[in-house]
């Protein structure tokens, strides 16, 4: 039996331990806004903090998840209210909007390290998460207000 | 039919997450059932409590395009925006074209969108001047109120309903629509409506739809189009734990259209378990013929056709006089390779059969065209599908053909259960409808200032055609029609001939479709001429285009296809042209930007999907080579824009990926499979490798909507994705070697 949190709830799972925990979030446990994109790590839709770290759940399994603090973009902000999240709508960031719970996760980890984010330490941050509508420039632009720095 | 819907609204209802767009559209045909809201449009609708219901019968991908038009609608209704509520339709043809695709959104129902409102309103003012015994004409409708001026009277819309809805509904010619000077929304700066779900992951996509007791799938496809399974060993499967059972899909009947590719389907209740299932499938195949298809031969194949005299298209003049007679000619070849759509949401659907009929929920830009395939699929009459569109992670045309939806049901009537069909990043790559590869061929004559007297340019690719023809072998009139039978330039003598190709994977239509690959050779060819002239490249693209002035275009056994419009009132028109040259060129500070060392500028110009686009983009090469882009200039002539914010967001979005077009991945082939399959082997571009800003500059126009701005900025792939090879519009000589990190794959250098 496998106990992790999820966005602050205690849970427990008997499946495979082995699922990556993208699976547990999005089939078992309804949390949509985490995104499958590429299931090897290399896009960043399904981008979590697990004890804090922004991590890839797709490549992340249950066991390795046990005993851990999970954070989807569901607990980072329900309400839309976290700094990033009010950028982002100040920015009118999202196209499509698929990668953008993770381009979120990603910067909100970025932020809790680097309050105040060089252009360098955003693309270093970043380049993990593909958005194929392209709105870099944008998320740049909001991550910058987030963090009270210069756009 | 009833009943399976609750059922499913209960299904996502019944989910941690609050409700999505899907669950309103299901909401509201229940409360129609119930209390009838007054619909005097199938695009509008007004509830006795006064909020407007607008239905977005067009697909949401990212354009805006669900925000936007009922933001027309809302306009001339003149409804306050917190009043609206925004209903996804189902398919239905009721609702005119809902294949959101081909940049039409706008052109096609800017004009429905306002008669629907003004057709509301209208009504709202008779209404209010019945119960106020006054003149019509003195009723105005405000910002959800109908007033009276003269005595101050007030009506909400709500308190109207009852009584409009009991009047006639007017004729079109009694509208009176709005002048441009009281727009409150067309044309202004408004969020779309999804911009704060988008923040904390509420959005409702097609891998996200959830029907009760549904499996989940995943399916084994023939590796080489056309391939038939042989044989199949599951025994293995069978002890995956999670796993239900095995199923199998038949092949498509030629033309392949967006019928299923078959294959053999583990059926699961996670996915997880359904993909660790097929990882233990044995399977094996007939490859047939396409199984030897190899991309490099392929394209040494392409580019000895674009050698060969092909199948005359557009013809002016005499270019083999001209040829014969020139002091000096220029040629060049220019190759692109397969490209794949890469959403980064892959095709996802949920369906079930029951009873005869089908019911689904799916990532889809044409959900009539899913009413057809799935009746196909399933002997059905497609008013027995109804389909629910989600939201989509990207469609870029990839998700205008639901063979993935077809998938679902198929799998659905088998195991009498519903089924969720996600595929993964790898089938997603491995089996697209591709962009087609295509070898261009181009000569030209000069004259002594550098200037071409003739011009010949020759394609060869696999057409769209095939995808509904497997016999197909030239080009369509719209592919040809795509920035390559047009071209506006002041040439007296003009050739442009199709070779004959087959394919050999399925392809289909990408974004900027055909006008990836003809853009590219072109802009990339006049790039080289004016490096061969010696000569700055904006004054030679604007010399090029001659005289101000409509160019008639008249191809050669085939009408000009004009994006189905008339060129009387979207003639080719090189001042529009010109005007974005000229307006890209000065806010980029094109003339105070001489290239340096490690330092360049590129331009190009095309006119696509209707609209007239230049792209400045400036690039910078480091000495180990890399490339960054720190800037690029946008100017779009686009006629009238409706949503100037989604524009904008559409245009920056554009240079991202004409980025990876131009510098990134491909597809090939061998032995009839494709190679790639992950972001890892099909590279896009990433925050670090897109252009840092890119600049838009909207021209102001009093010419018709021609691009859905706010759709797909087609012409993307023109100004920006002919700088593919990157060294027409980027290089220069003055960069540091290393141009063959630009330079794609052309037959020369």
């Amino acid at each position: 039996m496998i106990q992790l949190k999820v966005n602050g709830t205690a849970k427990k799972f008997d499946g495979d331990p082995e699922m990556p925990l993208l699976w547990y979030l999005r089939d078992v446990l309804d949390y949509t806004g985490t995104k499958f994109g590429c299931g090897a790590g290399l896009c960043g839709a399904c981008t979590v903090h697990v004890n804090g770290e922004a991590t890839r759940s797709c490549v992340t399994s249950m066991k390795d998840a046990a005993g851990k603090d999970i954070l989807t973009i569901e607990g980072l902000g329900a309400k839309s209210e976290h700094p990033l999240q009010a950028a982002w709508k100040q920015c009118n960031v999202s196209q499509c909007g698929y990668c953008q719970s993770g381009q979120i996760m990603q910067a909100a980890a970025l932020l809790k390290t680097k309050p105040k984010p060089t252009d360098a330490d955003i693309d270093s941050a970043m380049q993990g998460n593909i958005c194929r509508c392209g709105t870099y420039q944008r998320i740049r632009q909001a991550i910058q207000i987030a963090a009270g720095v210069k756009a | 039919m009833n009943r399976i819907e609750k059922v499913s609204r209960r299904g996502f209802l019944g989910t941690a997450i609050g409700a999505g767009a899907l669950v309103l559209g299901v909401q509201m045909n229940e409360a129609d059932a119930a209390t009838p809201a007054w619909m005097p449009s199938v695009y509008l609708g007004i509830e006795p409590n006064g909020t407007a219901v607008i239905v977005a019968h067009r697909s949401e991908m990212g354009t805006g395009i669900r925000s936007v038009l009922p933001m027309v609608v809302a306009d001339e209704l003149e409804a306050d925006w917190k009043k609206v509520r925004v209903e996804q339709a189902v398919g239905d043809t009721k609702y005119g074209s809902q294949n959101t695709d081909g940049s039409c959104s706008i052109r096609d129902f800017y004009d429905a969108m306002r008669e629907a409102g003004a057709t509301a309103r209208l009504m709202l003012e008779q209404a209010a001047a019945k119960k106020w015994n006054v003149p019509v004409a003195e009723c105005k409708g405000q910002n959800h109120f109908v007033v009276h001026a003269k005595s101050g009277k007030k009506a909400a819309y709500g308190e109207l309903v009852k009584v409009a809805s009991t009047l006639p509904v007017p004729k079109k010619a009694e509208l009176r629509l709005k002048p441009e000077s009281e727009f409150r929304y067309i044309g202004k700066e408004l969020p779309t409506i999804d911009q704060a779900d988008h923040t904390r992951g509420a959005g409702k996509f097609g891998i996200d739809a959830k029907m009760p007791g549904m499996l989940y799938a995943s399916i084994e496809r023939p590796p080489v189009l056309g391939a038939k399974l042989r044989s199949f060993d599951d025994a293995a499967v069978k002890g995956v734990k999670g796993v239900v059972r095995t199923a199998t899909i038949d092949g498509f009947k030629p033309p392949h259209m967006f019928q299923a590719l078959g294959g053999v389907a583990v059926l699961a209740d996670s996915t997880w378990a359904a993909a660790q299932g097929r990882k233990k499938l044995k399977v094996e195949w007939d490859l047939g013929p396409n199984g030897s298809f190899d991309s490099a031969s392929e394209k040494a194949e392409i580019l000895n056709k674009i050698k060969q005299p092909g199948k005359v298209v557009r013809n002016v003049g005499d270019v083999d006089k001209a040829f014969a007679g020139a002091a000096k000619v220029h040629e060049a070849s220019y190759y692109v390779p397969l490209l794949s759509h890469a959403p980064m949401e892959p095709p996802a659907a949920v369906a079930e059969w029951r009873d005869g009929k089908v019911v689904t929920y799916a990532a889809t830009q044409n959900p009539q065209a899913v009413q057809e395939a799935v009746a196909g699929a399933m002997g059905i009459k497609k008013e027995d599908v109804t389909c629910h569109v989600t939201l989509l992670g990207g469609g870029f045309g990839r998700k205008s053909k639901p063979d993935y939806v077809c998938e679902a049901a198929m799998l659905s009537k088998q195991v009498g259960k519903p089924v969720k069909v996600v595929w993964s990043r790898e089938d997603d790559i491995k089996f697209d409808f591709y962009h087609a590869n295509a070898g261009m061929y181009m000569k030209a004559a000069l004259d002594a200032q550098g200037k071409p007297t003739a011009w010949l340019h020759r394609s060869v690719f696999p057409s769209i055609g095939s995808t509904f023809d497997a016999a197909a072998e030239y080009g369509q009139e719209f592919e040809m029609g795509m920035g390559w039978v047009d071209l506006p330039y002041a040439i007296p003598n003009h050739r442009a001939e199709n070779g004959a190709h087959k394919n050999h994977v399925r392809i289909g239509w990408m974004r900027a479709v055909a006008h990836i690959y003809h853009a590219f050779a072109i802009h990339s060819f006049v790039d080289e001429l004016a490096a061969a002239a010696n000569r700055d490249r904006v004054e030679y693209i604007l010399d090029l285009l001659g005289p101000d002035r409509n160019v008639p275009i008249e191809p050669v056994g085939m009408k000009y296809w004009n994006n189905d419009q008339d060129q009387s009132k979207f003639p080719v028109d090189t001042a529009r042209l010109k005007r974005v040259v000229q307006i890209a060129a000065e806010k980029s500070g094109w003339a105070n930007k001489k290239p340096s060392k490690g330092r360049a500028l590129g331009i190009a110009a095309h006119r696509s999907f209707l609209t007239y686009v230049a792209a400045v983009v400036e690039v910078e090469v480091d000495d180990r080579g890399r490339v960054t882009i720190p800037r690029v200039d946008i100017a779009v002539d686009a006629g009238q824009i409706i949503s100037p914010e989604r524009a904008r967001s559409q245009i920056e979005g554009a240079a991202v990926f004409g980025t990876s077009l131009a510098m990134m991945g491909e597809i090939t082939a061998a032995d009839g499979r494709i190679v790639q399959s992950n972001f890892n082997n099909y590279p896009v571009a990433r925050i670090n490798e897109a252009p840092r800003v890119t600049h838009v500059h909207l021209v102001p126009s009093k010419a018709p909507a021609g691009q859905t701005l706010p759709l797909p900025l087609k012409q993307q792939a023109s100004g920006f994705g002919s700088c593919r090879s990157g060294r027409p519009s980027w290089y220069s000589p003055e960069a540091p070697g290393k141009s063959g990190a630009f330079f794609w794959s052309g037959d020369r250098r």
